[in-house]
C-alpha cells in the first residue's frame, strides 16, 4: 500500500470513470428531440447492445405508441410533451468544481444539516475530491468481498454485455413492457441503472447501494433496476440519497424489478429527494415510477421508502406473492409540502397459499400540497389463508393541504383475513405549546412530532440511513407552520 | 422571582383575567385555589406564554425582567415550568426522547453542548427513582394511553429533570390516588430549595397537607380576592367558595 503513489491512484480513478461510461465523444452525445423507432435503435446501438436487446426495446416502443398516459391518479400537472424530449444523452460530466466554495451555499447548508461528511459533500456537489485513501480502499474492498461471494452488482448496461443470459432471462418478467405507459417508455429508452444477482444461499454481507456510484455516472431520467435473489439468498439494497438531487430533466420514469426465488429475501429501501419545485410550485421533477417484486415459495420482499422530493410523484411499489407462504411488506413515509403532489401506495397480489402482507403508510402533508395513498390488496381464489394488515395514517399541517386514502380490497377467497386501519390527525396548537413550554421551539417540535408519527417506518430503514432520513424529514417541513 | 401586576388577559374577545396581582419570592410555595372557571389555568398559560391568550394589560416579571414579550420556549429556557392540567399525547415519541430533546434544546439556547449521554442516564435513573417511576414507562409514547395518574407523575418527572426556577403545578393532584399523591408531593418537596419557587393550583386541601404552602390565594372571576396562610385552605375546605363570594358582595 505504501507503494501506491498519487499517480497510480489518479490513474485508477480515471479507469474507473471510463468503466462506468463517461463518453467523451461529445459530437454524438445527444440525439435530436423526439422518439421513433430510429431513435430507439440508435440508443441501443450507442450502447453496443446485442440484437435481442434492441428488439426488446423496439417491441416496448411499439406498445408504448399505442398507449395513453394514465389519468386516474389524484395529481394535476401539465403533461410532458414526449416528442420534445431528447431521449439519449450520455451521462453528462457535470462541470468539475475546484473547491466547496464554488458550490451553491444553499446546497451546502442542506448538506451540513443532513450531517453529510465533507468528503461526501464534495462528492455529491461534484467537487474534485482530494485524494481520499479511504473511499478508494472502501470501494475496492467492497468489490472484492462481493466478487468472492459470486455476487454481481454492476450497471445494467454492463450486465447486458457481461451477463446477457441473466439479464435476458429476467428483464421484463415482473414488469412486462406493456405494463403501463411509463414502464413501456422506460423499456424502450432506458438509459442505465443497476443489476444485482445474489447466488443461491448467499447472504449479501453489506448493504448494496447505488450511493457508491453516485458520482460515477448519472443514470439519467429513465433508470432501470433489476435485482435477482436466487434460492435462499438475502440482500438489502439502498436506493437514492438524502442529499437534494437537482436535475434539469423534468420527467423521470424508472422501473425496478425484484425477483425473490424460493426462501430468498430482498429488502429494498429508497430515499427519494428529487427537486420538488420552488415555494410557488414552479419547476420540480415529475417522478413516475414502476416498482414491483415477485416472491416465490417462502420468499419475502420488503419495500421501505421515504419520499420527500419531486413536484409530482406517482409510485406504487408492489409485491406479487406467487409462492406459498410468501411475505410482502410495504413501509412508506411520503411528505408533501408547498405545492407538491404525491399519489403513492402499493399493490399486494396474493396468489399463493398462506401468503401474508403488511402495509404501513404514513402521509405527511403541509403547505398547499396533496398527499394520496392508493393501495390494492387482491386475494385470488387459490390463495387459501391469505392475510393482510394495512394501516394508513395521515398527518396534516395547516388547513390548506389535503390527505386522501383510496384503499381497494378485492377478495376471491373466503378464508382471507384482511384488516385495514386509517387515521388522520393534525399537529395541534396544544401539542406545539406543550413542546414549547418544555423549551422546544416550534420547528423542532414539528420535527419531533413528525418523527414520532413516522417511527414505525423509520425503524425499518438501515441504521445509518434512518438517521439521515430523520433529518431529511425535518428539513423538508421547514417553514411549514407559522 | 415572579411579580405580576394588574394582569389582564382575554381569549376570543372574552376577558378572563381582570387585574390580577401576585408576588412569589424564591424559596416560597404559593397555592392558588378557586372555583371552576375562575381563570386558574388561564393564569398558568399566560405566565407560560400561550399565544392564544391576549394580554391586554399589566405586566409579568421574572427575576426583574419583563417576560411578556418572550416566546413560550424562551420563558421555559428562563426557568418557567408548567405541569399541565391536561398533558397532551405525542404518539411515537418516547418519554425519554422527549425529555432528552427538552433538556438539550434548553442547553442549546444557553450556548451549551448536548448533555453527555452518561450524565443524562444518571439523572434519569435518579429522578425516576425519586418518583418511583418504572423503567418501562420511560420507553412508552408520551402520554399515549397513560392513566390520569401516570400523566401527572410524568409531568413531575419532567419537572425534576428540567430543574426549573418557577414551577406551576396545575391541578397535579387530580387523577392521583392517595399513594401516588404522596409520591408526587414528596418529589416536589425534595426538589424545593431556597432558589426556586412553586405555585400549586388546586381545588382541594388534600395536596396541601403534603406540600405546605406559605401563602394561599383565592382566585375568583379573574382576580385574587383573598390571600392568607395555610389555614385559609382549611377554612375554604370547610366553608366552600360561596363564603368568599358572599364576602365580596
Ligand atoms: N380557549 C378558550 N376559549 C374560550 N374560553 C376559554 C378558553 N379557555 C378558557 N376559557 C374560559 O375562561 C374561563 C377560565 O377558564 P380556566 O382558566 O380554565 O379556569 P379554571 O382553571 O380556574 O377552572 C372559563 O370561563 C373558560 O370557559
Ligand atoms: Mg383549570
Amino acid at each position: 500500500m505504501s507503494k501506491y503513489t498519487e499517480e497510480q491512484l489518479e490513474e485508477e480513478l480515471k479507469t474507473q470513470e471510463y468503466k462506468y461510461g463517461f463518453y467523451t465523444d461529445i459530437e454524438s452525445d445527444t440525439f435530436p428531440v423526439g422518439l421513433n423507432e430510429d431513435v430507439v435503435r440508435a440508443i441501443s446501438k450507442k450502447k453496443n447492445e446485442p440484437e435481442w436487446m434492441t428488439e426488446w426495446r423496439l417491441e416496448a416502443f411499439r406498445v408504448w405508441e399505442q398507449m395513453e398516459e394514465p389519468e386516474w391518479a389524484n395529481v394535476h400537472y401539465e403533461k410532458p410533451k414526449f416528442q420534445d424530449i431528447a431521449y439519449y444523452s450520455a451521462p453528462k460530466q457535470k462541470p468539475k468544481l475546484n473547491s466547496l466554495d464554488e458550490v451553491d451555499p444553499e446546497l451546502l447548508d442542506t448538506f451540513k444539516r443532513l450531517g453529510i461528511s465533507i468528503d461526501e459533500q464534495k462528492k455529491l456537489a461534484n467537487v474534485a475530491v482530494d485524494i481520499v485513501m479511504d473511499s478508494v480502499s472502501v470501494a475496492t474492498t467492497f468489490k472484492k468481498t462481493l466478487g468472492e461471494k459470486g455476487i454481481i452488482f454492476m450497471p445494467i448496461s454492463e450486465a447486458i454485455q457481461e451477463h446477457p443470459e441473466l439479464v435476458k432471462k429476467y428483464l421484463g418478467t415482473v414488469v412486462p413492457t406493456s405494463d403501463n405507459f411509463y414502464a413501456a417508455l422506460n423499456s424502450a429508452v432506458f438509459s442505465d441503472g443497476s443489476f444485482c444477482y445474489i447466488p443461491k444461499g448467499v447472504k449479501c454481507p453489506m448493504e448494496l447501494s447505488t450511493y457508491f456510484r453516485i458520482n460515477e455516472g448519472g443514470t439519467g431520467q429513465f433508470e432501470r433496476t433489476l435485482v435477482v435473489a436466487d434460492k435462499g439468498s438475502y440482500v438489502s439494497y439502498l436506493e437514492g440519497c438524502t442529499a437534494p438531487m437537482r436535475d434539469e430533466n423534468q420527467l423521470h420514469a424508472a422501473v425496478v424489478e425484484l425477483i425473490a426465488m424460493d426462501d430468498a429475501e430482498i429488502k429494498y429501501s429508497t430515499v427519494q429527494n428529487w427537486y420538488p419545485g420552488n415555494k410557488e410550485g414552479k419547476g420540480g421533477v415529475y417522478n413516475f415510477v414502476t416498482k414491483r417484486g415477485l416472491c416465490e415459495n417462502n420468499a419475502k420482499i420488503s419495500w421501505t421508502q421515504v419520499e420527500t422530493g419531486s413536484a409530482v410523484t406517482w409510485k406504487y411499489p408492489s409485491c406479487i406473492l406467487k409462492g406459498n407462504n410468501s411475505v410482502g411488506e410495504f413501509y412508506s413515509i411520503a411528505v408533501t409540502n408547498n405545492f407538491q403532489q404525491a399519489d403513492t401506495g402499493t399493490k399486494m397480489i396474493h396468489l399463493g397459499k398462506n401468503t401474508k402482507s403488511t402495509i404501513i403508510s404514513k402521509g405527511i402533508s403541509a403547505g398547499k400540497s396533496q398527499n394520496s395513498y392508493r393501495g390494492l390488496v387482491q386475494i385470488n381464489s387459490r390463495a387459501e389463508n391469505a392475510r393482510n394488515f394495512s394501516q394508513c395514517d395521515s398527518l396534516l399541517m395547516g388547513n390548506e393541504c389535503g390527505a386522501h386514502t383510496f384503499p381497494y380490497i378485492e377478495t376471491k377467497n373466503k378464508s382471507a383475513q384482511i384488516e385495514h386501519e386509517a387515521t388522520t390527525s393534525k399537529i395541534g396548537e396544544d401539542q406545539l405549546f406543550y413542546c414549547n413550554q418544555r423549551g422546544i421551539d416550534t420547528e423542532k417540535a414539528i420535527a419531533l412530532i413528525v418523527n414520532g408519527f413516522s417511527k414505525e417506518v423509520l425503524n425499518k430503514l438501515p441504521m445509518e440511513f434512518a438517521v439521515e432520513a430523520q433529518k431529511l424529514l425535518e428539513i423538508s417541513l421547514e417553514g411549514s407552520v407559522g | 422571582m415572579l411579580k405580576i401586576e394588574n394582569l389582564q388577559a382575554e381569549i376570543d374577545g372574552k376577558a378572563i383575567l381582570k387585574g390580577l396581582n401576585i408576588e412569589v419570592k424564591a424559596g416560597e410555595v404559593h397555592a392558588i385555589m378557586g372555583p371552576n372557571g375562575a381563570g386558574k389555568s388561564t393564569l398558568a398559560s399566560v405566565i407560560a406564554g400561550k399565544e392564544e391568550y391576549e394580554v391586554t394589560g399589566g405586566n409579568i416579571e421574572l427575576n426583574g425582567e419583563d417576560i411578556s414579550e418572550l416566546a413560550p420556549e424562551e420563558r421555559a429556557h428562563n426557568g418557567v415550568f408548567l405541569s399541565f392540567q391536561y398533558p397532551v399525547e405525542i404518539p411515537g415519541v418516547s418519554v425519554t426522547n422527549f425529555i432528552k430533546t427538552a433538556i438539550n434544546e434548553t442547553r442549546k439556547a444557553k450556548g451549551l453542548e448536548d448533555m453527555p449521554a452518561k450524565d443524562m442516564l444518571k439523572m434519569i435513573r435518579e429522578k425516576s427513582e425519586l418518583l418511583e417511576i418504572d423503567r418501562k414507562f420511560l420507553g412508552r409514547s408520551l402520554n399515549e394511553g397513560f392513566s390520569g395518574g401516570e400523566k401527572k407523575r410524568n409531568e413531575i418527572f419532567q419537572m425534576a429533570m428540567l430543574e426549573p426556577k418557577l414551577a406551576i403545578l396545575d391541578e397535579t393532584d387530580s387523577g392521583l390516588d392517595i399513594d401516588a399523591l404522596r409520591i408526587v408531593a414528596n418529589g416536589v418537596n425534595k426538589l424545593k430549595s431556597k432558589d426556586n419557587a412553586v405555585i400549586v393550583i388546586t381545588h382541594y386541601q388534600r395536596l396541601l397537607d403534603y406540600i405546605v404552602p406559605d401563602f394561599v390565594h383565592v382566585l375568583h372571576d379573574g382576580k385574587i380576592v383573598k390571600t392568607g396562610d395555610a389555614s385559609l385552605a382549611l377554612e375554604l375546605e370547610a366553608k366552600g367558595y360561596d363564603w368568599i363570594k358572599q364576602e365580596l358582595v
